[in-house]
C-alpha cells in the first residue's frame, strides 16, 4: 500500500443532486498508484453516487475529476450475462472495451481469477463468490490503472470474502490503484491505506484508518471508533 | 457499429439458449398462420343451409321463351350459403336442430307453377335455430338476401316478357297463342297506314279531320309506349347500387385477416423482445457497465430496436410462408413486403424499448407490453359508425400515435397494393423516431 507519489485519480469538490436532495456536497479526495482507498459511511451517505461518477456512469453537477490512465468498474451486483459462459462474458466485454488482444486478455483474466477450469460454464451456474470474481475480472480486462469497486464483498461468505481481498490486494501490489466502497468497516481498516468517510453526501474524514481512530477516544476496535466518530459528527 | 454487432451476437446467443422463448418465437407465427389458414380453407364466411327442394329436378321455370332454371337455383344460394341437400322436411329440421346446418329452406312443390303463372306467390319455408342471436341475425340476412336476389331474377324475366308484348304492340309482328300464329299490326304501321290514307282524301273531307285525330292519338300512344318500356325497365330494379370506396381497405376479407394476423404477430413479437431485452440488461445489472464507455445509451437502444426489428421480420416472413399455403400472395411484391415489415419492425422495436425503459424489470415489461398492445389493436379496428363520433375520433387519434395502425396499412399496401405505401412508411419512421427519443429520455434514470 502506497501513499506517496503523484495522484492517479483526483476528485475536487464533486457535487450531485437528485431533485432537491443533495447526494454529494463538494467531496474531494485523491488516490495514488497502487493505493487502496476505502469509501465508508452509513446507508445513503453517497458512496455509490461517488463511485458511479468516478466510473463515468453519471456526470457530477459540478466539480472536477482527473484520472491518469484507464479506469475499470466493478458494480455492486455482478453485471454478467447468466446465459453466457465465463469466457463468453469476458470475451464480450473485452471486445466492447476494444481490448487489443482479446483472447490474451481473456486467458489472463481466467488465470488471474482462478477460473480457468470453469471457463465454459454458464455464469448462472456459478456460486456467488465465483460470479463476483468474474465480475471483478471484467473490470480488469483493459488492465486499468484504477479499479473502482462498489461494495465488492456484499453477499459473499467469509471464505469467499477472504479470497476476494487476496485477489484485490495482489492487484494493488502490482500497481493497480483500487477505490472501493464498503459497509463492512473492518474491510476498510484491514485493506485500505486511506479511508474516505461520507455521511449525507458530505466528506467527514479523509486520512488513514489509524488517523480516524485517533480522532476519537474509543477503547474499542476500528468499527467502534468509526461509530463514535459518526456520533461525534452528529450522524 | 462493431459494438452493436457484438451486442446483437450476444443477444442472439442468449435467445438461442432460452429454449422456451425461442420455441414461442418460432411456434407462435406458425400456429397463428395455420389457424388462420385452416379457418380460411373452411370458408367460414358462408353458413351451411339445408335445402329440401320438393320441385322435381327436371321442372324448370319458363317465362315466355326465357328458361330460368330452378326456383332458388344453385347460383342464387351457393353464392351466399353452403348448400346441404336433404330429402325430407324432417331431415332438414333435424340438420338445424343438430347444428349441422344453421338453417333449412323448404321449397314447395308448386314453386315453379306459381312463378310461371304470375298470379300467386310461392311460399318458401325457413327453419332456423335461434339459440344464438348473432347467428340468427346472420341467417335472416343471408336468406333474405338470397330470396331477394331470386325475386329480382324472376321479376326481371317477367318484365322482359311484358316488354316484348309492348314492343309487339308498338312495332307489330307475329304472336303465338295456344299454337296459333296471329299477326299484330302495331302502332307504327297503323300510323303509316293512316297517314297514307289521309293523303288520298280531299282537303276538306270530314273523314280527313277524323283521321287527323286518329294520327295524333297514335303518335301520342307511341310516345307513351316508349316511356312505359323505360318505366318497366326501371321498375325491375328501382334502386341500383354503385359502390365507391372513399376510405378504408378494398382488400378481400381473407386477405385483410392475413394482413391483420401478420401485423399483430409482428407487434407482439417485436415489442415483447425489445422491451424484454432492454429490461434484461437491467436485471443482469449490465446496463451501467455497458453505458459507462463501451456503448452509449442511444447505441444500446438502437441495438435493441435492431434486434427486435430483425427478429420480427424473420418471424413474420416465416408466418407469411406458412400462410401462402392457404392465401394467394403476390410474390412479385416481395421487395415491398421486406421494406414494410422491416420499417414496421423498427417502429414496434422503438415502442418496445420505450416500454422496457419505463418498466423496472423483464416481467413488468412483458405485462406492460400485453396490457398496452391489446387496446391498441381494438382501437385500430373500431369501424366508423358503430361508436359515437367523438369516441371514433379518439380511437383514430390513439391509433395514429402508436405503430399498429400504420403498420397494418403498410402491410396491406405492400402485400395487396391497397393504397400508397409511402405514407404509412413515413408515419412509422416518425413514430420510430419519437419512441426512440422517449426511450432515450426514460433510460437516463437507469444506473
Amino acid at each position: 500500500m502506497r501513499t506517496d507519489g503523484p495522484p492517479l485519480l483526483q476528485a475536487v469538490e464533486l457535487r450531485k443532486s437528485y431533485g432537491g436532495r443533495e447526494a454529494l456536497r463538494g467531496v474531494s479526495f485523491e488516490a495514488r498508484e497502487g493505493e487502496l482507498v476505502a469509501c465508508i459511511g452509513p446507508n445513503g451517505a453517497g458512496k455509490t453516487t461517488l463511485l458511479t461518477i468516478l466510473a463515468n456512469i453519471q456526470a457530477p453537477d459540478s466539480g472536477t475529476l482527473s484520472a491518469a490512465g484507464t479506469m475499470g468498474w466493478v458494480p455492486q451486483q455482478p453485471a454478467l450475462y447468466g446465459k453466457l459462459t465465463v469466457s463468453e462474458n469476458l470475451r464480450l466485454f473485452a471486445r466492447l472495451d476494444r481490448v487489443e488482444d482479446v483472447e490474451e486478455a481473456v486467458a489472463r483474466m481466467l488465470a488471474q481469477s482462478g477460473l480457468e477450469d470453469r471457463a465454459d460454464e454458464q455464469v448462472a451456474r456459478l456460486s456467488g463468490g465465483n460470479r463476483q470474481r468474474v465480475n471483478v475480472a471484467i473490470g480488469l480486462l483493459g488492465a486499468p490503472a484504477v479499479l473502482l469497486l462498489d461494495e465488492p464483498s456484499t453477499a459473499l461468505d467469509p471464505r469467499q470474502r477472504e479470497r476476494l481481498w487476496e485477489f484485490i490486494g495482489a492487484l494493488a501490489t502490482q500497481g493497480t490503484t483500487v477505490v472501493y466502497s464498503t459497509h463492512v468497516v473492518s474491510e476498510a481498516e484491514r485493506h485500505a491505506s486511506r479511508v474516505l468517510v461520507l455521511a449525507d453526501g458530505e466528506r467527514l474524514f479523509w486520512g488513514t484508518p489509524a488517523e480516524l481512530e485517533e480522532t476519537v477516544s474509543s477503547d474499542g476496535d476500528f468499527e467502534g471508533a468509526f461509530v463514535a466518530f459518526l456520533r461525534q459528527r452528529g450522524h | 457499429m462493431r459494438s452493436i454487432r457484438w451486442l446483437l451476437t450476444k443477444d442472439l446467443r442468449i435467445l438461442m439458449r432460452s429454449p422456451l422463448t425461442t420455441a414461442v418465437l418460432i411456434a407462435y407465427p406458425v400456429v397463428v398462420a395455420l389457424l388462420i389458414g385452416f379457418a380460411f380453407s373452411r370458408g367460414s364466411d358462408k353458413p351451411t343451409v339445408a335445402v329440401f327442394n320438393q320441385v322435381p329436378a327436371d321442372e324448370q321455370v319458363q317465362i315466355g321463351n326465357q328458361k330460368l332454371g330452378t326456383v332458388l337455383g344453385q347460383r342464387e344460394l351457393s353464392d351466399r350459403v353452403k348448400v346441404l341437400k336433404v330429402s325430407s322436411r324432417d331431415e332438414a329440421e333435424r340438420k338445424v336442430r343438430d347444428g349441422d346446418a344453421l338453417a333449412a329452406l323448404v321449397i314447395p312443390r308448386d314453386a315453379v307453377a306459381k312463378a310461371e303463372s304470375q298470379l300467386g306467390q310461392s311460399q318458401v319455408e325457413l327453419l332456423v335455430n335461434e339459440e344464438d342471436p348473432v347467428k340468427g341475425r346472420f341467417v335472416d340476412d343471408t336468406i333474405a338476401s338470397a330470396v331477394a336476389a331470386e325475386n329480382r331474377r324472376l321479376s326481371r324475366a317477367l318484365i322482359r316478357e311484358n316488354l316484348q308484348y309492348l314492343q309487339l304492340l308498338l312495332k307489330g309482328g307475329t304472336v303465338n297463342v295456344l299454337g296459333n300464329d296471329f299477326t299484330v299490326l302495331g302502332l307504327r304501321r297503323i300510323g303509316a297506314i293512316t297517314r297514307a290514307a289521309k293523303r288520298e282524301l280531299p282537303r276538306r273531307s270530314a273523314v280527313r279531320r277524323q283521321l287527323d285525330q286518329v294520327i295524333r292519338f297514335n303518335s301520342l300512344a307511341q310516345q307513351n309506349f316508349d316511356l312505359g318500356a323505360r318505366a318497366l325497365t326501371a321498375a325491375s330494379e328501382p334502386i341500383k347500387v354503385q359502390k365507391q370506396i372513399v376510405s378504408g381497405t378494398r382488400v378481400p376479407l381473407t386477405s385483410f385477416a392475413a394482413a391483420l394476423a401478420v401485423a399483430i404477430s409482428m407487434m407482439f413479437v417485436t415489442v415483447s423482445l425489445a422491451s424484454g431485452s432492454l429490461a434484461l440488461e437491467r436485471a443482469e445489472n449490465a446496463f451501467s457497465r455497458l453505458v459507462r464507455g463501451p456503448v452509449s445509451r442511444a447505441g444500446l437502444l438502437g441495438e435493441k430496436v435492431l434486434l427486435a426489428g430483425l427478429a420480427g421480420l424473420v418471424v413474420t416472413l416465416l408466418m407469411v410462408l406458412v400462410l401462402s399455403g392457404f392465401v394467394a400472395l403476390e410474390w412479385d411484391r416481395f421487395h415491398l413486403w421486406l421494406v414494410a415489415l422491416l420499417v414496421a419492425g423498427l417502429a414496434f422495436g422503438a415502442f418496445g424499448t420505450a416500454l422496457g425503459a419505463v418498466a423496472r424489470d423483464a416481467s413488468a415489461a412483458s405485462l406492460l407490453a400485453f396490457t398496452v398492445l391489446l387496446p391498441l389493436v381494438f382501437c385500430a379496428l373500431v369501424p366508423s359508425g358503430v361508436v359515437s363520433h367523438w369516441l371514433y375520433d379518439l380511437t383514430r387519434a390513439v391509433s395514429a400515435v402508436f405503430p399498429f395502425k400504420p403498420a397494418l396499412d403498410a402491410v396491406n399496401a405492400a402485400f395487396y397494393g391497397d393504397g400508397a405505401l409511402l405514407g404509412p412508411l413515413l408515419h412509422l419512421l416518425a413514430l420510430a423516431g419519437a419512441f426512440a427519443i422517449a426511450a432515450r429520455v426514460a433510460v437516463t434514470r437507469f444506473q
